[in-house]
C-alpha cells in the first residue's frame, strides 16, 4: 500500500486489483489462533504422556506454550496492523458499503483488523492456561 | 421502488418482452405429472428439501413428547427401557442429523439464488442427488424405531457401549444411515461455496453481500471441516462393528476415547453449524424490521468468521469428565469462554439495529425476540458449564439438557419459526396468517420455558439425562410434570404453526410483492413467483438495493439487465468473479433428470445393506452407483457449447465455458478434496492419537509394513501424479498421441501402486483384528487404495470422453479436475507411507 495516498480523494486512489487471495487476509487473525491452540494442546499432551508422566510439572512445556503465543501474538498483531492500514486506505470510515473497488478493500481490511482483535484475545485466553496451572494432572 | 405495471413502455417494447419471457420460461418449466419428480430446480428441491426435514423435525418431536409422557410421573412403565432408549436416540440423532443441519441447507438452496439473484445454483443436480440421499437415509434411520431395532447409545453412540453392550443393528443403522446423509451435507457444502462465491449478480462486491450469504459461507466451510471427522470416526466404528478391527477395544490397544474425540471435532462444530445460519435468518429479518441496515455489518462478519474458527477449539468440553490432563481442559474451557465474545457481539448488532431503527412488530420479529432471550439464557448457561468444575458437577444431567434446548430452541427453531413467516410468500406467494402466528409463538414460548427451565433444577438436583424413570420422594416428581404440561403446551404452539403453514390458501388473494418492504434481492420475486427466479439478472451496487438503487424492480421485470432471454432454450445464469462480482460467464445449467435419484438409491443401497451383512448386494448397489454417477457426469457435465460465447445483455459477450480454476467445477472439486482431506487427516490424527496415549501402540519396524513396499508404491503414485499433469500438458497442445500414451501409463502406474501399497501390510503379515496398531495401518492403506481407484476411473474417463469428442484441446474441464484432483491424491499417498513406512522408523 501505498501511505502518500492517504490524502488523496478516493477518486485519484486506485485499489488494488482484486486478487482470491484478499480474501485469505481474513482467516490469518483466526488460522494464527487456531495453529497456536493445536500446538498448545498437542505440545501439553506429548509433554504429560512422553516425558513429564501425568503427576510430572509441565516445566519446559509452559515455555513453550509461551514461545508459542509470543510469535502468534506477533503474528496476529502483524495481520491486524495490515489490516488496519487497508482500512484506512483514503478518506472513508466504516461501514465501507459503497460499490468501489477502493471500499471493497477497505472493508476486507476493516474485518481483517477485527478479526485479528478477536484472534489476538482468544490466544490471550489459552495461554494464561499455563499461568493458572503447573501440572500434567 | 416502482411497480413494473405503472412503467410506460411502448407496443414494440412489450411485445419483445413478451416473446424474451416465453422463451425465458420454457427451459424452466417445472415437469409435469410423473416427471415432477425429477425436476431439479433451487426453488423445487430446497422447498421438499425443506418439507422433509420438517417431516423428520415433528417425528423426534413426537418422541420426545413420548419421553416426556414417560417422566411425567415416577416410575412409570408408560415406555420401556428398551424402547425410551431408542426414543432418545433417535430424537437426538434425528433433532441433529435429519433437521438441525439438513434445514439449513433446504433453506439455502431455497432462498439463496434468490437472495443472490441468480437463476439457480451452480450445481442444481448435486442438490437434488443429496436431497435424494438425505430423504432415504432419513426414512431408514427414523423407520428403524417401528421394528425395535433403532440405536440405543445416545445421539453420540460411545463405546464401548455401543460395541461391546449393544445387541442387535442398532448402532450399525446409525453409522451407516447418518453417513450417507452427510453426503447430502457435504453436497450442499459444496453447493452452497461455490454459489456464495461464484453465483452472485454483477456489482455485488464482497463488501456487499447479504450476510446471510456470509453466514452460509462461514457455515459450509465449516461443514468441509466438522463433518469428515465423523465420517472417519464411523468408518472405524463400523470396521470395528462388522470386521472386528479393534479401534476403541482397550483389550487389543484400542481406546474408546478417540471416538470421543472425533465425535465432537465434529459435533461442537455442529451445534454453530446448526446456530449460524438460523441467526443469519435473524441478521436478514431484523434489518427489514427495523426499515434501515444493519448496524455494524463488519462486525458480523466478524462475528461469524469468529465463531467459525474458534468453535473448533471446544470439542474437549463435552469430555471434561474423561480424565484428561488439566492442561489440556483448560485450553479447551478458554476456548469456549472465547467463543462467548463474538457469539454475543452479533446479539449486540441486532439489539443495536432494532434500537436504531423503528422495529415493526410482526410475526417474524416476535419469533426473533423470543429467540434472542432464549438463546442469551443457553449462552449464559454455555458459559457456566465451559467452567470445568461446574462441569463436573454438571455433566450429563439434566442441567445439560436444560442448556443445550435453550441454545437449540432459542438459537435455531424461533429463528426458523420466523424465517417460516418471513420467507413463506416466497414459496407461494402467500402470506400466513398474523393471528394464528401470535398464538403460536406465545404458546411455543410460554411452553417451551415451561418445559425446560425446571430441568436445570432437576439437573442440579442430581437427575442424570437418559434414564427411562426415577423414584418418587427425591423432589424431582413435580419438576418433572411440569416440564411434561410445558413439552406438551409448546407442542401445541409447533401444531398451530404447522397447520398454518400447511392450511390451504387457495381463497387467499395473493400477497403482494415484497410484503415486508425489504431491502435485498429475494424480495424481487413475483407473487406467484416465476421458476426462473429472477427475470433479469440485476446489477448491484449497494447492500439493500431494493431500497438504494431507484427503479430496480421495474428494471428487473422490464428485462433491462442481464440474460433477460434464452434465445438458445438453455437453462442459463451468470457466474461471476469472487471479489469483485466482475461477469465471468455465462454458466449453462442442466435440466430435470432421474438420474441423481437412480444414483442416490443405489447409494443408499451401498450404505443400508451392511447393516444386514449382506455385502454382495451392497457391493453391486456401489457399482451400480457408480455407473449412474458418470452416466450422470458424461451427459450433463462439462458440455461442449454451440458457439464459445454469447451476449448476455448490456453489450456484455460472455464465455459459455470455462476450465480450470475459472469454472465452477473445478471449484467443487477443490472444495470437496478439502473435505477429503480432512477426513483423511483425522484418520491420520487417529494413528497420532494411539501413538501418543499408549505406549505400546508401535510394534517396532520390524513388525510394521516395512519400507520397501510403500516406498515403492509413493515412487509409482508420484509417477502416475506427474504423467497426469503431462497428459493435462499434451491435452492442452493437442498433442493426441503424448496425451493418451502419458494417460495410459499414468492409469499402469495407478493399478502397480495400488499393488505395492497392499503388497506392504499384507506380505510383512498384519492382521487387523489382532491389534489396533495393524488395524491403523490397514485402514490408512485401505483409504489411499479408494482413493487410487476413484483415480484410476478419472483417468480411463478422460480417456474416454476425448475419444468421445466430448473433451478438446480448448473444452478440457474433466482433464483440469482430474489433475486437481491428483494433486490431492499424490498428498493422501505420500502422507500415508511417511506414517506407515516412515514413523516406525523415527519414533
Amino acid at each position: 500500500m501505498n501511505e502518500r495516498n492517504d490524502d488523496l480523494p478516493d477518486e485519484e486512489l486506485e485499489a488494488p486489483p482484486a486478487r482470491w487471495g484478499s480474501l485469505w487476509l481474513l482467516t490469518f487473525g483466526p488460522g494464527i489462533w487456531a495453529i497456536h491452540f493445536l500446538l498448545c494442546y498437542v505440545t501439553a499432551a506429548v509433554w504429560c504422556a512422553k516425558v513429564a508422566g501425568r503427576t510430572g510439572l509441565l516445566g519446559d512445556a509452559s515455555l513453550l506454550v509461551g514461545l508459542y503465543t509470543l510469535v502468534a501474538l506477533v503474528g496476529i498483531g502483524l495481520t491486524g496492523w495490515r489490516g488496519y492500514r487497508q482500512h484506512r486506505f483514503g478518506h472513508a470510515d466504516p461501514p465501507h458499503d459503497f460499490d468501489t473497488a477502493e471500499d471493497r478493500y477497505r472493508f476486507l481490511g476493516y474485518s481483517t483488523l477485527l478479526l485479528s482483535g478477536l484472534s489476538f484475545v482468544a490466544t490471550l485466553f489459552v495461554a494464561l492456561s499455563v499461568v493458572f496451572i503447573e501440572t500434567c494432572e | 421502488m416502482t411497480d413494473s405495471a405503472t412503467e410506460p413502455f411502448d407496443p414494440d417494447d412489450r411485445e419483445r418482452q413478451k416473446a424474451q419471457e416465453q422463451r425465458l420460461r420454457k427451459p424452466w418449466e417445472v415437469p409435469r405429472g410423473w416427471r415432477y419428480w425429477s425436476a431439479v430446480n433451487n426453488s423445487d428441491v430446497g422447498l421438499w428439501y425443506t418439507t422433509v426435514a420438517f417431516v423428520f423435525f415433528l417425528f423426534a418431536g413426537v418422541l420426545a413428547l413420548l419421553m416426556r409422557t414417560q417422566l411425567a410421573v415416577p416410575e412409570n412403565d408408560f415406555l420401556s427401557a428398551d424402547t425410551y432408549n431408542q426414543a432418545f436416540t433417535l430424537h437426538g440423532s434425528v433433532m441433529m442429523f435429519l433437521f438441525g443441519v439438513p434445514i439449513f441447507e433446504a433453506f439455502s438452496i431455497l432462498i439463496l439464488p434468490q437472495l443472490l439473484g441468480a437463476r439457480d445454483l451452480p450445481f442444481p443436480r448435486l442438490s437434488a442427488y443429496g436431497f435424494w440421499c438425505f430423504v432415504i437415509g432419513g426414512i431408514f434411520v427414523c423407520g428403524s424405531i417401528f421394528f425395535g431395532a433403532a440405536p440405543q447409545g445416545g445421539w453420540f453412540m460411545y463405546p464401548p457401549l455401543t460395541t461391546s453392550y449393544s445387541e442387535g443393528i442398532g448402532p450399525d443403522v446409525w453409522l451407516l444411515g447418518l453417513s450417507f446423509i452427510e453426503i447430502a451435507s457435504l453436497a450442499a457444502a459444496v453447493e452452497l461455496i461455490v454459489g456464495v462465491l461464484k453465483t452472485r449478480p454483477p456489482g455485488m462486491r464482497i463488501n456487499l453481500i447479504p450476510l446471510y450469504a456470509w453466514y452460509i459461507l462461514v457455515v459450509a466451510v465449516m461443514i468441509l471441516f466438522a463433518f469428515p471427522p465423523l465420517i472417519a470416526g464411523d468408518l472405524l466404528f463400523e470396521m470395528e462393528r462388522a470386521f472386528d478391527w479393534p479401534f476403541f477395544d482397550h483389550t487389543r490397544g484400542g481406546d474408546p476415547l478417540l471416538w470421543q474425540h472425533l465425535f465432537w471435532i465434529f459435533g461442537h462444530p455442529e451445534v454453530y453449524i446448526i446456530f449460524l445460519p438460523a441467526i443469519a435468518l435473524v441478521a436478514m429479518i431484523v434489518p427489514t424490521a427495523a426499515q434501515r441496515p444493519i448496524v455494524g455489518y463488519g462486525w458480523i462478519v466478524l462475528a461469524a468468521v469468529g465463531t467459525g474458527f474458534i468453535s473448533f477449539g471446544l470439542w474437549v468440553h463435552h469430555m471434561f469428565t474423561t480424565g484428561m490432563p488439566g492442561i489440556s481442559l483448560a485450553f479447551f474451557s478458554a476456548a469456549s469462554e472465547a467463543v462467548a465474545i463474538p457469539t454475543g457481539v452479533q446479539i449486540f448488532c441486532f439489539l443495536a439495529t432494532a434500537l436504531a431503527g423503528r422495529f415493526v412488530k410482526s410475526v417474524p420479529t416476535l419469533f426473533v425476540s423470543g429467540a434472542l432471550a432464549i438463546f442469551v439464557l443457553g449462552g449464559l448457561t454455555g458459559v457456566m458449564v465451559a467452567v470445568a468444575p461446574f462441569d463436573f458437577q454438571a455433566h450429563d444431567t439434566y442441567f445439560v439438557v436444560a442448556h443445550l434446548h435453550y441454545v437449540l430452541i432459542g438459537g435455531m427453531l424461533f429463528p426458523v419459526a420466523a424465517g417460516i413467516y418471513y420467507f413463506y410468500p416466497l414459496t407461494n406467494g402467500k402470506q400466513m396468517s398474523e393471528r394464528s402466528g401470535k398464538w403460536a409463538f406465545w404458546l411455543m414460548f410460554v411452553g417451551f420455558n415451561v418445559a425446560f427451565l425446571p430441568m436445570h433444577f432437576t439437573g442440579l438436583l442430581g437427575m442424570p439425562r437418559r434414564v427411562y424413570t426415577y423414584p418418587a420422594g427425591m423432589g424431582l416428581d413435580l419438576l418433572n410434570l411440569v416440564s411434561t404440561v410445558g413439552a406438551f403446551v409448546f407442542a401445541a404452539g409447533v401444531l398451530i404453526l404447522l397447520f398454518e403453514v400447511v392450511r390451504p390458501k387457495k381463497n387467499e388473494p395473493y400477497s403482494p410483492r415484497n410484503p415486508w418492504s425489504a431491502g435485498t434481492l429475494e424480495w424481487l420475486a413475483k407473487m406467484p413467483d416465476e421458476s426462473w427466479g429472477v427475470r433479469s439478472i440485476p446489477l448491484i451496487k449497494s447492500r439493500y438495493p431494493l431500497w438504494d438503487q431507484p427503479n430496480l424492480m421495474a428494471d428487473v421485470d422490464a428485462g433491462r439487465f442481464y440474460l433477460p432471454d434464452a434465445e438458445e432454450g438453455q437453462r442459463e445464469t451468470l457466474i461471476t468473479s469472487t471479489i469483485d462480482g466482475r461477469p465471468m460467464q455465462c454458466l449453462r445449467v442442466p435440466g430435470p433428470t432421474f438420474q441423481t435419484l437412480w444414483a442416490a438409491i443405489f447409494t443408499g443401497g451401498a450404505f443400508i445393506f451392511p447393516v444386514y451383512h449382506l455385502y454382495l448386494p451392497a457391493l453391486v448397489c456401489a457399482v451400480l452407483a457408480g455407473f449412474a454417477i458418470l452416466g450422470w457426469l458424461w451427459t450433463g457435465t462439462a458440455m461442449i457449447p454451440e458457439k464459445p460465447q454469447k451476449d448476455v445483455g448490456l453489450g456484455l459477450t460472455l464465455p459459455l465455458y470455462a476450465s480450470g480454476p475459472k469454472s465452477v467445477g473445478w471449484w467443487a472439486m477443490f472444495i470437496t478434496m478439502i473435505g477429503d482431506m480432512s477426513a483423511f487427516a483425522s484418520l491420520v490424527f487417529g494413528y497420532f492419537f494411539f501413538w501418543t496415549v499408549h505406549d505400546d501402540f508401535l510394534p517396532g519396524p520390524a513388525a510394521g509394513p516395512g519400507l520397501l513396499w510403500p516406498a515403492i508404491a509413493a515412487g509409482l503414485g508420484l509417477g502416475a501424479w506427474a504423467l497426469t499433469l503431462l497428459a493435462r500438458h499434451c491435452n492442452r497442445r493437442d498433442q493426441v498421441l503424448g496425451f493418451y500414451l502419458s494417460l495410459a501409463l499414468a492409469a499402469l502406474l495407478t493399478v502397480a501402486c495400488s499393488v505395492a501399497l497392499f503388497a506392504g501390510p499384507h506380505l510383512s503379515g498384519l492382521d487387523p483384528t489382532t491389534h489396533v496398531y495393524p488395524a491403523t495401518v490397514w485402514v490408512l492403506v485401505l483409504w489411499t487404495l479408494l482413493h487410487l481407484g476413484a483415480a484410476l476411473i478419472m483417468l480411463l474417463y478422460c480417456v474416454a470422453r476425448r475419444a468421445a469428442g466430448r473433451m478438446t484441446a480448448e473444452y478440457d474441464i474433466d482433464m483440469q479436475n482430474v489433475g486437481l484432483y491428483w494433486h490431492f491424491m499424490a498428498i493422501t499417498l505420500v502422507v500415508t507411507v511417511a506414517v506407515i513406512g516412515g514413523f516406525p522408523r523415527v519414533a
